[in-house]
């Protein structure tokens, strides 16, 4: 499928972020232009300090930006109220952290259930729901675990379960493989190419982790708070 | 999302322990400091309720029950005179000492009743028989006089001691509120307690009145003050004078006073630095409810459903314990505590005032957080 002749999901314009006032200000970003489509897992990479995870909490609107246009499934981010903001997040978009951010009181399922609930979602449909997602992650038996009991790799399994439950059109993952081992990170990256790839959602996935590339459609490359370059991603075995 | 709210305060075991321990001690020392304070307050107008009358007349300069104005014995009759008035009798109160047969001496308040009636008798009486102090030379005691007056073995019906070198016999021992300096008192008539006491050109300490039915007593009291030139009080308002006198003059009040406060302090400062601490390990999946779309409302919410729930199981707790120790000492006699519904809800209020300042610390260090923190 060729999802650029889509219309864009995320379409940033001239995305301009800097932190701290005067001699201490440090631009971030310096106009930034990316389109990403419905169906693409797009990769940002680039050197520690480059600008990908504050283009990444710019595009989930958590994050104001000073200059540019952001427009996410058709709703222009800079001009949505906070309130209005967040509850957009809330039902378009799924997260998974590097350091998974699981409730450590929670179990499993009442981990994977937490956007649910947020969306007022009765707690015995959110809980059915949650175990559906687990057992398609493949961690049906671990629903009563409660993080401290979970391996890491499983940890971000129940983190990728609670990114999907409540079928995002936008995933966001922020080094979703940094805080595992290569098979691990390998698995988790299948899981998210099977289980979080749709044509009705794009997947946008902040990594240094060369080893996951090939898992990407488009890669995009920040380097001093600007896009390099964007370019497909060759898959093994295709010329 | 109060669901997660109560898992996330009753998961981190080590802290919601730390906070109930925290507030439970605040509850409990403000409640059990207060019930003595209140109980202390009480027994310091014991000489009051003790006599159970309605109006007490005295020298308009009166300042508190234990402090004896004498006025003229015509005064009986002028309160008498004034409309409304249903009865009026005199009562002698006043300090001396008692000599046991075994050579001790006692200090003790005699009450001198007016015989005829004898109003303002105690209501319960352990051994013997009231009335047989009309018997010459008998007199009643109330049971902290046979305490501190050598126990059962010493003082019982029968006894024969001395007041003032004349002999006094033991014929009733009566149950009465223990009061703020713990004299015993003993009870004889009017006639014979003015024999037992020194030569005083005035001898009659209070006048005890009774408003005739369907007479307010207050306007009883405002007429006797009027026609009189006496002070004429009301129990109630004379009990609260007692009390307005020894909170100025003992210093017992900010006493009391400081450590309830520091109660309030340390419970406040307990329970605000753990749930901020609490709130800040918390950050990060705080952040990440936020970043899933969680509103800052729903978040504070979620902090003062924690803060409160915590706060009255700690106020439940609380209470229990002060009780039970209150159950203990009261039992005793050895310790006024007297806890009231007026104490309960005000420690409640104050309760309620500490888990929205532990949860507004929390709420505004929440309200500025970004949820872009979950990215760093």
């Amino acid at each position: 499928m060729d999802s650029q002749t889509q219309p864009a999901a995320v379409r940033a314009r001239g995305i301009v972020k800097s932190f701290g006032t005067g001699d201490t200000q440090v631009t971030v970003l310096r106009g930034i232009d990316l389109d990403i489509y419905l169906g693409e897992m797009l990769l940002l990479v680039g050197e520690s300090g480059g600008g990908k995870t504050t283009l990444l909490s710019a595009i989930a609107g958590i994050l104001d930006i000073d200059e540019g246009d952001i427009n996410v499934l058709g709703v222009p981010l800079s001009g949505l109220p906070t309130g209005k903001r967040t509850t957009f997040r809330g039902q378009t978009m799924g997260f998974i952290y590097q350091q998974f951010n699981l409730l450590p009181a929670l179990t499993a399922a009442e981990n994977v259930a937490v956007p649910l609930l947020i969306q007022k979602i009765g707690r015995s449909d959110a809980l059915e729901r949650a175990q559906r997602m687990l057992d398609r992650v493949g961690l049906s038996d671990r629903a009563e675990f409660l993080p401290k009991n979970l391996s890491v790799g499983q940890q971000q399994r129940v983190a990728i379960a609670r990114a999907l439950v409540n079928e995002p059109r936008l995933l966001i993952c922020d080094e979703p493989t940094a805080a595992l081992d290569g098979p691990n990170g390998q698995k988790i990256m299948e899981i998210l190419r099977e289980v979080g790839r749709s044509p009705s959602r794009c997947v946008i996935v902040v990594t240094h982790d060369s080893r996951i590339f090939h898992f990407g459609d488009r890669m995009a490359h920040l380097t001093d708070g600007r896009i390099v370059s964007i370019e497909p991603i060759a898959r093994k075995g295709t010329a | 999302m109060n669901y997660i709210a109560l898992k996330m305060l009753f998961g981190d075991r080590a802290k919601y322990l730390m906070l109930l321990c925290g507030l439970t001690f605040a509850v409990m020392l403000i409640v059990q400091q207060g019930s003595i304070f209140w109980g202390l307050m009480i027994w310091s107008q014991s000489s009051i309720s003790n006599l159970n009358v309605p109006i007490w007349v005295t020298d308009p300069g009166i300042a508190q029950v234990d402090e004896v104005k004498p006025i003229a014995d015509t005064s009986v009759d002028r309160v008498r005179s004034v409309p409304g008035v249903e009865w009026a009798v005199p009562l002698y109160k006043g300090l001396l000492r008692a000599r046991l047969s075994n050579g001790e001496y006692h200090q003790i308040i005699l009450a001198g009743l007016e015989s005829s009636s004898l109003i303002g008798r105690p209501a319960e009486i352990l051994e013997g028989r009231f009335e047989d102090i009309l018997q010459p030379d008998a007199v009643a005691l109330d049971q902290w006089a046979v305490e501190r007056m050598g126990g059962p073995d010493v003082m019982k019906v029968g006894t024969i001691f001395e007041l003032n070198d004349r002999l006094a016999r033991v014929v009733a021992i009566a149950k009465t509120q223990k009061s703020f300096t713990n004299i015993p008192v003993v009870y004889t008539t009017y006639e014979r307690a003015i024999r037992y006491v020194p030569r005083e050109r005035r001898t009659l300490s209070y006048v005890l009145a009774k408003a005739k039915d369907g007479v307010p007593v207050e306007e009883v009291t405002r007429r006797i003050h009027e026609q009189t030139g006496l002070g004429a009080f009301t129990a109630e308002e004379f009990g609260w004078k007692t009390i307005g006198w020894v909170l100025k003059n003992t210093g017992i009040g900010i006493n009391f006073g400081t450590t309830i406060l520091l109660g309030f302090i340390v419970g406040m400062a307990i329970a605000g630095q753990t749930f901020y601490l609490f709130t800040v390990e918390n950050l990060r999946q705080f952040g990440a409810l936020k970043a899933m779309g969680t509103s800052t409302f729903t978040l504070a919410r979620m902090i003062l459903l924690q803060a409160f729930t915590v706060g009255l199981t700690g106020y439940g707790v609380g209470i229990g314990l002060a009780t039970v120790f209150g159950f203990l000492t009261a039992r005793s006699g050895g310790l006024p505590f007297i806890e009231t519904w007026q104490l309960l809800l005000l420690v409640l209020v104050a309760l309620l005032a500490i888990c929205t300042f532990s949860a507004l610390i929390s709420i505004v260090k929440l309200a500025r957080l970004e949820p872009a923190i979950v990215f760093r």
